[in-house]
């Protein structure tokens, strides 16, 4: 069901032909192209099953148009996709993308900050570095927008997360501030002072002074919260910003439910969920969204027990709306998670999405969850250019993108890997060391 | 791994590779000290010995299907005949199936039992608690008196994931990589056991777990004791090896547990897998291994192999690697995802290892993306090829490739069928058999181990 044991030639055909006239492009300034990508396998990311010899039109940095019946402007640059897949950009939610180089190097890695003073005020948007090689690999990976966060270490709270794009280009943030992150469960309760009672009542303190301060009634001297915090937290209790909760044993899931019958205006979402299948009925009649692992299945605490890789089917059969999380380091693993998915309905007993769905979960629903829903992540009229041409079926091992485009410009897929690549390719250093192989 | 497991994990952003780096936790240190002066010749020299047995099985014919044997090669609509726990014949439809139950696998894929030559379950089981936390000895640079197996929770619900969504047969369970020398490793047959004898590979030979680079000097240097450079982890390995000699050169007559391993690998009874990261440090090893009179047999973790391929095939190591982690820590930092691919070419030998209790469930799917790497720079490499780096040249550099790894008459009847191409990300594990019984069948709920830790809690038995 897979490409035949020959299929090198081929391949690299498709590479060549698709990459005729990249040279061209990256050696120009940015500038949104208006093309028309033919005779494609074009998936939308709508949830809809991908549809074969189709058209995607992209003008002034937008999707104008994508489906079987679309025709081609005239005068505008022809791409023939025959052969490969044409999807909207991934969105990686949750992700840790432009705040650290090397994981266990902290001096390079922003992502975490337990001696700091402030927790929910801290805010990631000054410190992305958009050079990042996390960014860079990620763009090759089809990963064209992203939301971002730091961890919570310090205290419940990570902070407020931004919303960005991957482009090769100097501004990374589409929008700053767009969510917090608070932890309940093992987690929160370890940062809370040992247990989920404390992890509650620091949450219900900090939304409790986070509205004393918005209603001017903030004294300052018996606040537990700095100023900053306290600030911060207002648009959480106002529910202009979204409150991400890390929760993963059904009775956490069920108690974050509960916390919208005393702070009413809260947007949340749940975060990870393991046990979200054990009460999706409930999760989908409050109409709060989950950002999901992947494949978690194994009980890696005791409050992950039922963990299970069909979570996600079974939480989106119960109608609860489920993007795919988990691939922290590597947001390019998010297709073989949502492939994994869909190699689940194959199995008995198993829930899994279909491919349609599984893609959406990559695509469209990280960004309606993330306050995006129409623009990123689905090939649509109006919607973002951020369109990615696949080798193959993206969501099949090995599948790579050959060309990225983010709001209609073309995006250059290089980074530090495939300059090692090109350098290893042969190990001949018969004329000169191969640090001169550059 | 739980979704905010990294996030909030203290300390190190490395969490996600716990069982390679130290916990914190310790257990008692085992006395080398506890002078037992019978010699080794009044010893059980197989102390700990399997009690594993191969469970019933019927003698059966998988036929239709398409083989990928683990050499490398594949047979379409072929036959595969087992019983008695041993492949009988492995050939093309012609093949008679008389006296053999039929199992029909047109569709479908057969491999041989997928191997894992890096695995930390039971060591570091789940649910990951610090009184799981039995991996590193991390109390000294040098424990070569460790030995994982009296380590393993044979009840780790991680054993089961592997088998029913990866396919596994048998795995090396490894020390962690605190130390320079970690322990004992152990290979295992995964089939569900009540003690870790009951898993045990029999007739597998020990491995010995070393480490290079950053994580031992990080962990001793820390505590202000040596190594806390790279040149430390090279003197304090190289005296270690010189008192090794010494005792093993000697009537060996007083029993010490560190010095036995030792002499087990100068003799070359036990095989040395060695994590080690960067090209500079895994030729340095080379030459040690040289200086010292002892070979490596697998590099692991070895994200820049690529590098020296011409070394390692050389030298015949092989580099026992992810697919494409980088990243996490600066000796990962030039990993790439054509490694495999680049070793491939190189005519190095290449296995695909998982160290992780999610990843052992997806090797398959590691090997097929590190194929599809190399087949986009031009490096052909036929499927077969990718299942045997996770087949027999896993069991080579575990020793234990004259039993399994590969579908041959008289070798162990370790086998899957799968429900589409194994490299395929929408085939799953259908029916695993070890030693010819069949262990785990998706099609009937009960066919799949529930560890007594899953009894009575909730998801007891679900298809996970």
């Amino acid at each position: 069901m897979k490409r035949s044991i020959t299929g090198v030639q081929r391949q690299m055909k498709r590479f060549i032909r698709m990459f005729v006239g990249f040279s061209v492009v990256v050696a120009l300034p940015a500038a949104a192209q208006d093309i028309a990508i033919t005779n494609a396998t074009v998936a939308t990311g709508d949830g809809s099953a991908p549809m074969e010899n189709a058209t995607v039109v992209v003008r002034g940095g937008k999707v104008v148009a994508a489906g079987r019946d679309v025709a081609v402007p005239s005068g505008m640059q022809v791409l023939d996709g025959s052969g490969t897949w044409v999807t909207p950009g991934l969105f990686a939610t949750v992700s840790d993308l432009g705040l650290w180089d090397v994981g266990a190097v902290s001096e390079s890695n922003d992502l975490r900050a337990g001696d700091a003073r402030f927790n929910a005020a801290m805010d990631v948007a000054p410190a992305l570095n958009p050079s990042s090689q996390h960014v860079a690999i990620s763009r090759a990976g089809g990963v064209t927008r992203a939301s971002v966060t730091a961890m919570p270490s310090g205290a419940i709270f990570a902070g407020q997360g931004a919303v960005v794009d991957l482009g090769a280009d100097p501004n990374m943030i589409v929008k700053p501030r767009a969510f917090q992150i608070a932890a309940l469960g093992e987690g929160g309760a370890r940062l809370a002072g040992g247990s989920r009672i404390a992890a509650h009542v620091e949450l219900r303190n900090a939304l409790r002074e986070a509205s004393d301060f918005a209603a001017g009634r903030w004294s300052g001297e018996d606040n537990l919260l700095t100023r900053a915090d306290a600030e911060a937290l207002g648009p959480v209790v106002a529910g202009g910003q979204p409150l991400y909760v890390a929760v993963e044993r059904a009775a956490d899931i069920r108690t974050v439910l509960r916390l919208k019958s005393e702070f009413r205006n809260l947007d949340l979402v749940l975060l990870g969920a393991s046990e979200g299948w054990l009460v999706a009925n409930e999760i989908a009649a409050a109409g709060v969204p989950v950002l999901a692992d992947g494949l978690d299945d194994l009980p890696s605490g005791f409050d992950e027990l039922a963990a299970t890789q069909s979570n996600i089917g079974r939480m989106a059969a119960a109608g609860v709306k489920v993007g795919i999380a988990g691939s922290m380091e590597q947001t390019r693993w998010l297709p073989q998670y949502a492939g994994n998915l869909v190699s689940l309905t194959r199995v008995p007993r198993a829930t899994g999405l279909s491919w349609g769905q599984a893609l959406a979960a990559i695509t469209s629903v990280p960004a309606e969850i993330s306050g995006f829903g129409g623009r990123y992540g689905v090939l649509a009229p109006g919607a973002a250019g951020d369109v990615v041409i696949w080798n193959s079926d993206p969501l099949e091992n090995g599948s790579v993108p050959l060309r990225v485009f983010i709001d209609g410009v073309e995006q250059p897929l290089s980074n530090h890997q495939t300059r090692l690549r090109e350098r290893y390719r042969d190990l001949d250093e018969s004329d000169l060391p191969k640090a001169y192989d550059w | 791994m739980r979704l905010m497991g990294r996030m909030l994990a203290a300390g190190a952003a490395i969490a996600a590779l716990a069982a390679c780096t130290p916990g914190s936790g310790s257990s008692d240190v085992s006395s080398a000290s506890d002078a037992n002066t019978s010699s080794l010749a009044e010893m059980d020299d197989t102390p700990f010995e399997s009690t594993y047995r191969t469970y019933p099985g019927a003698p059966t014919a998988l036929v239709g299907a398409t083989i990928y044997d683990g050499t490398g090669g594949r047979i379409d609509n072929g036959t595969v005949l087992f019983r008695d726990g041993e492949i009988v014949a492995v050939g093309d439809a012609s093949l008679s199936t008389e006296g053999y139950a039929r199992v029909d696998g047109s569709g479908k894929f057969v491999t041989p039992g997928i191997i894992d030559i890096h695995s930390h379950l039971g060591d570091y089981p789940t649910p990951s608690v610090q009184a799981h936390s039995d991996g590193n000895e991390a109390t000294s640079p040098t424990t070569p008196e460790v030995w994982a197996e009296h380590s393993v929770w044979p009840q780790d619900p991680g054993f089961s994931r592997a088998l029913a969504n990866g396919g596994i047969t048998s795995l090396q369970i490894l020390p962690g990589s605190a130390n320079l020398m970690g322990g004992r490793t152990v290979t295992l047959k995964n089939v569900p056991s009540r003690t870790v004898q009951g898993m045990k590979f029999p007739g597998a030979p020990h491995g010995f777990k070393m480490a290079c680079g950053e994580n031992p000097k990080r962990v001793y240097g820390n505590r202000g004791r040596m190594p806390s450079t790279r040149m430390g982890n090279f003197a304090v390995n190289r005296q270690t090896w010189l008192d090794a000699r010494a005792y093993a050169e000697g009537d060996r007559e007083k029993r010490d547990l560190a010095k036995e391993t030792l002499a087990g690998v100068l003799d070359g009874e036990i095989l040395v897998h060695n994590h080690c990261y960067r090209a500079d440090e895994m030729a340095l090893v080379m030459d040690m291994a040289d200086e010292m009179g002892y070979r490596v047999t697998a590099f692991h973790h070895a994200v820049e192999a690529y590098k020296i391929g011409d070394l390692l095939r050389e030298n015949d190591v092989c580099s026992a690697i992810w697919a494409d982690w980088f990243g996490f820590k600066m000796e990962a930092y030039d990993g790439i995802p054509e490694n495999a691919a680049l070793l491939q070419q190189a005519g190095a030998c290449v296995v695909i290892h998982s160290d992780s209790a999610n990843g052992i469930q997806r090797l398959n799917q590691e090997a097929a993306k590190a194929q599809q790497a190399g087949i986009r720079m031009g490096i052909d490499i036929p499927d077969g090829e990718a299942i045997r780096w996770i087949t027999l040249n896993a069991a080579k550099a575990m020793g234990i490739d004259d039993r399994t790894g590969s579908l041959e008459s008289g070798k162990m009847a370790d086998v899957v069928m799968w429900n589409g191409d194994p490299l395929s990300i929408y085939s799953r594990p259908e029916m695993v058999w070890i030693d010819g019984a069949l262990m785990f069948n998706a099609n009937d709920p009960k066919m799949r181990p529930v560890s007594d830790f899953e009894l009575g809690q909730p998801g007891e038995g679900d298809v996970k």
